[in-house]
């Protein structure tokens, strides 16, 4: 068996509390003693700290920006050029079949772009870049020294305003250094829990100190991988390797808006990244399959991997559920999937087969909790 | 009371075994969202999975503890599964069962043996 890797907070998250749980290769914290419920409710409404170091801290560099972009242009179907400095986007890395192979987040940082990536995919992502940026006089180094807090809720902008005044002029997406309580973070004003919020790359020997001096605003809470998941599933956003992989395209995933309009046929930088002709395509005419939102009727959690029906007998699946569970926020289940575009519109009436009964579930439109960003 | 290795509790009320899970299961299995119970005049095996619980993370079931018939189910429940959090020991039973033999409560844990098999 081998051993998961533990995160510099590992003591800290056991002192406060927390239930550790293996999850990609690394001991996490699911939940503290509040548990998830609480821990959802509290981002929702003043600030929830979370520890995502297990994720992937990238730096690119070569001899300027527009060297960098343009060789990583190659790679995700983003306007990579058209970033500006300062300025952070979400990105997808696609393989020849025009399917998902991670997404990221990338900054343009000036002189650098800082990428972080799913903890789960890092080391592929790192010999893909590695495989293609190389040749095109681009660096690519893994940071295996600095730690990854999120701090999310509606009270994030204040407590770190207070401890950096800097921080309030920080609009969502934006990234910039910060100084908080002595600690230097690279900030960027973004997150994955349809919050207003923050990420803070911060030195591994740092993390701690930094942990602290946010503990120390009443408004602030440690909050587990448990809540951080159906913070993000009731905001809509995609967990990869569930609701996007290799075999879904961005186009069924609904994540069209991520390809700008430059990237797109017709556009100035259109195609010239894995699988650019099949995904291009389904933007001028549609994908056969869609991701929607699911609510279903009862008070039963479908999951990850209930199959989907367009009538309560017979007939054959029409789709997967890809993320469930339920939704404090909403008070019930929740759930997001794939089924034929037909079946699509919001309002349409599905079946789900739980435990061998088939449930009704409606197609949704998602997020089903507005955004609450900062723009 | 006596305690099942599956962390149910249980407790003999006149002729019938009131059956709910103990508080260090309610722990581990965090925010409790929802329950489904068998129906009442159900007879069971021990074993059979006969209550589906579902926490915020994941699903689990509860088994039938002894060979029996399920004579009444805790309906609140179904509407507030918060319940088996708040209360595992008291208002969230879940069901009471009639069963052939009470002396086959005697096979299972007391409470200083269940003490230890949690410790």
């Amino acid at each position: 068996m081998t051993e998961n890797q533990r995160l510099p907070l590992h003591q800290f998250h056991i002192d406060h509390g927390a239930k550790m749980v293996p999850f990609a290769g690394y001991d996490m914290p699911v939940q503290y003693s509040a548990g998830v419920m609480a821990e959802h409710a509290h981002t929702r409404t003043a600030a929830g700290l979370f520890d995502v170091s297990h994720m992937g801290q990238v730096v690119l560099r070569g001899a300027d920006y527009a060297t960098l972009a343009a060789a990583l242009e190659t790679l995700v179907p983003v306007d990579v050029v058209g970033l500006a400095e300062g300025r952070q986007r979400y990105a997808l890395f696609t393989t020849p079949q025009g399917g998902i192979s991670d997404d990221l987040m990338f900054a343009n940082r000036g002189d650098h772009i800082f990428m972080v990536v799913n903890a789960a995919c890092k080391a592929a992502d790192l010999a893909h870049m590695q495989a293609h940026l190389a040749p095109m006089g681009v660096s690519v180094e893994l940071l295996q020294t600095r730690a990854l807090l999120a701090l999310q809720g509606p009270r994030a902008g204040d407590v770190l305003a207070m401890l950096d005044p800097a921080a309030a002029l920080m609009r969502f997406m934006d990234v910039a250094d910060l100084c908080l309580g002595g600690v230097g973070v690279w900030a960027s004003r973004s997150g994955y829990t349809g919050e207003d919020g923050f990420e803070l790359s911060v030195p591994a020997d740092q993390a701690q100190a930094l942990a602290q001096i946010l503990m120390e605003n009443a408004d602030v809470a440690l909050v587990g991988l448990g809540a951080r998941d159906s913070l993000r599933l009731e905001a809509g956003l995609c967990l990869y390797g569930h609701d996007i992989t290799t075999q879904t395209t961005p186009v069924e995933a609904g994540l069209g808006w991520a390809i700008q309009k430059t990237r797109r046929l017709g556009g100035a930088r259109a195609g010239g990244f894995p699988g650019a002709d099949i995904i291009l395509a389904q933007i001028e005419n549609g994908a056969p399959r869609a991701r929607v939102g699911l609510r279903p009727e009862g008070r039963a959690p479908m999951r990850e991997g209930v199959v989907l029906f367009a009538c309560e007998t017979g007939d054959a699946p029409i789709g997967q559920i890809t993320s469930g569970g339920f939704g404090p926020s909403l008070g019930g289940p929740v759930a997001m999937g794939y089924v034929p575009r037909d079946y699509a519109t919001p309002g349409t009436r599905l079946w789900g087969e739980l435990r061998g009964k088939r449930l009704p579930l409606t197609v949704e439109a998602l997020p089903f909790i507005p955004a609450n960003f900062k723009r | 009371m006596k305690y099942t290795e599956d962390h149910e509790w249980l407790r003999v009320d006149g002729d019938v075994v009131v059956v709910g899970i103990t508080e260090h299961a309610s722990t581990q299995l965090g925010d409790v969202v929802f329950v489904e119970l068998p129906e009442v005049g159900t007879m069971v095996a021990a074993g059979d999975e006969i209550v589906v619980i579902e926490s915020v993370k994941a699903a689990s079931d509860i088994v039938a503890p002894l060979d029996g018939e399920i004579v009444a189910v805790n309906d609140t429940l179904a509407d507030e599964p918060g319940k088996v959090n708040e209360d595992p020991l008291g208002a969230a039973w879940f069901f009471k069962m009639k069963v052939d033999d009470l002396s086959a409560l005697d096979d299972f844990m007391d409470e200083d043996a269940y003490a230890d098999l949690v410790s």
